[in-house]
């Protein structure tokens, strides 16, 4: 019973999708079914906020090594509730143009953590490439050849040292590296379907665990 | 004027916390990254609830239901209890350090999210990527002009190589390890574009973030 209900569940639910998407006149369970599934995984987000929460304040509680740094992660997870139900009481909306929640946290707090961690990224990205971009092999040339075009043809330098860099750079991105990512997309996607007809039939179980 | 310039600073203040970590683990990094963890978790749930639960689930059953308006709801609205029933069983994952015999509950929504990702999974992926790639690759392998027809076969040819890289079920011997090779000659001219791309990506926001510090807080430039 705790095992064949959500077998049956997951099954009926998908094959009921593929039949919305084949057959118009249940064309509309499609988008009901993304409603649900939008509403149970919203629901879900409770269940992260329990963990990383529980996971801080016992961390806090035990005075572990860190403790501090949980503490300004709780602070600061409370502090953007409070505003953000506060913004939303009084303006209305969290997101509408005048609210404080949108002005202040999301301009000034939320952007400039999430544009410098991943222009963090452009460091050790570079750090990565020097090391790995040695001329070893016919393969590895092929990488540090295309990467160089392409970043090159993306800067002034690149028009500078030659005016067909950059003509070079977009023919790269759009015939060979397009040919690749097709060929890694078709890849993708029928594996993905074939992994989604093994959930579907039962094949695939492990998600019950 | 004065608040614009507090949360400036409190930005500026934040970004060069990130960018100390170049540096070395410092204790400024550890509090702004945990601060970006802790906001970011926050920031999600507010906009899940504000943009999925409350117009999706809120407005058109609970509100109605709370307010006693029972001849609102539609009969096609009525069949949000079951989302809500869903949600609740999903929430007894809650209970597992109190009650872990009751987790199994939560295998139903479960169920349900795994159920309707494999259809979206077969359905979206055929409709998405599958026909469209597939569409886009069969192409006139002779034209009037050389670079056209040049450029059509580097596609069909890298497509169909890449593929055969891939293609682990037969030993890559004779015509299909030749066309692995090949596969492999694209798949390294596309991984070092798609490189060089991210990597200019990043430089765009590095600057952006510099450029923030020096015409926005500093007003050097």
């Amino acid at each position: 019973m705790q095992r064949e209900v959500p077998l049956f569940i997951t099954f009926i639910t998908g094959i009921l999708l593929i039949i919305a998407f084949f057959v118009p006149p249940v064309s509309k369970l499609e988008e009901t079914f993304l409603d649900w599934y939008s509403i149970v995984a919203g629901i879900t987000l409770i269940l992260g906020l329990d963990s990383l929460i529980i996971h801080h304040l016992r961390k806090i509680q035990w005075k572990k090594e860190g403790w501090v740094h949980s503490l300004a992660l709780i602070l600061s997870l409370n502090l953007t509730l409070l505003w953000g139900f506060w913004s939303w009481w009084k303006s209305g909306s969290p997101f509408a143009p005048s609210a404080s929640f949108l002005l202040y946290f999301y301009t000034y707090v939320f952007i400039p953590l999430q544009a410098t961690m991943f222009a963090l990224l452009a460091f050790f990205i570079a750090s990565a490439a020097f090391r790995a971009f040695r001329a070893r092999s016919l393969e590895a040339t092929l990488l540090l050849i295309s990467a160089t075009i392409v970043m090159l043809g993306r800067t002034p330098i690149g028009h500078k040292i030659h005016p067909f860099i950059p003509v070079l750079s977009d023919w790269v991105m759009n015939f060979p590296q397009l040919a690749a990512k097709r060929g890694i997309f078709l890849g993708i996607a029928l594996g993905g379907i074939a992994f989604s007809l093994r959930v579907i039939l039962g094949m695939e179980r492990s998600y019950l665990r | 004027m004065m608040v614009e310039m507090f949360w400036t600073t409190v930005a500026a203040l934040l970004t060069l916390a990130i960018f100390s970590f170049l540096y070395e683990d410092n204790p400024f990094y550890k509090i702004a990254e945990h601060i970006y963890v802790g906001s970011s978790a926050a920031f999600m749930f507010i906009y899940v609830l504000y943009f999925d639960l409350w117009p999706k689930l809120w407005t058109p059953f609970f509100s109605k239901l709370f307010h006693g308006n029972l001849s609102g709801i539609t009969s096609s609205q009525w069949w949000l209890i079951i989302p809500t029933i869903l949600s609740v069983m999903m929430l007894t994952r809650l209970l597992g350090h109190v009650a872990p015999q009751a987790m199994w509950i939560s295998r139903w929504p479960i169920a349900f999210t795994v159920g309707v990702g494999s259809g979206l999974g077969i359905t979206g992926t055929l409709q998405g990527i599958l026909v469209p790639q597939i569409n886009a690759t069969f192409l006139p392998l002779w034209t009037s002009s050389i670079l056209h027809t040049f450029n059509n076969w580097i596609i069909v040819f890298g497509t169909l190589t890449t593929l055969a890289y891939f293609y682990f079920s037969v030993e890559h011997k004779g015509v299909l390890g030749g066309m692995a090779r090949a596969g492999i000659v694209f798949i390294m001219v596309g991984f070092g574009a798609s490189f060089g791309y991210t990597v200019m990506a990043r430089v765009s926001l590095l600057i952006g973030r510099v450029y923030f510090l020096v015409h926005n807080w500093l007003h050097l430039v």
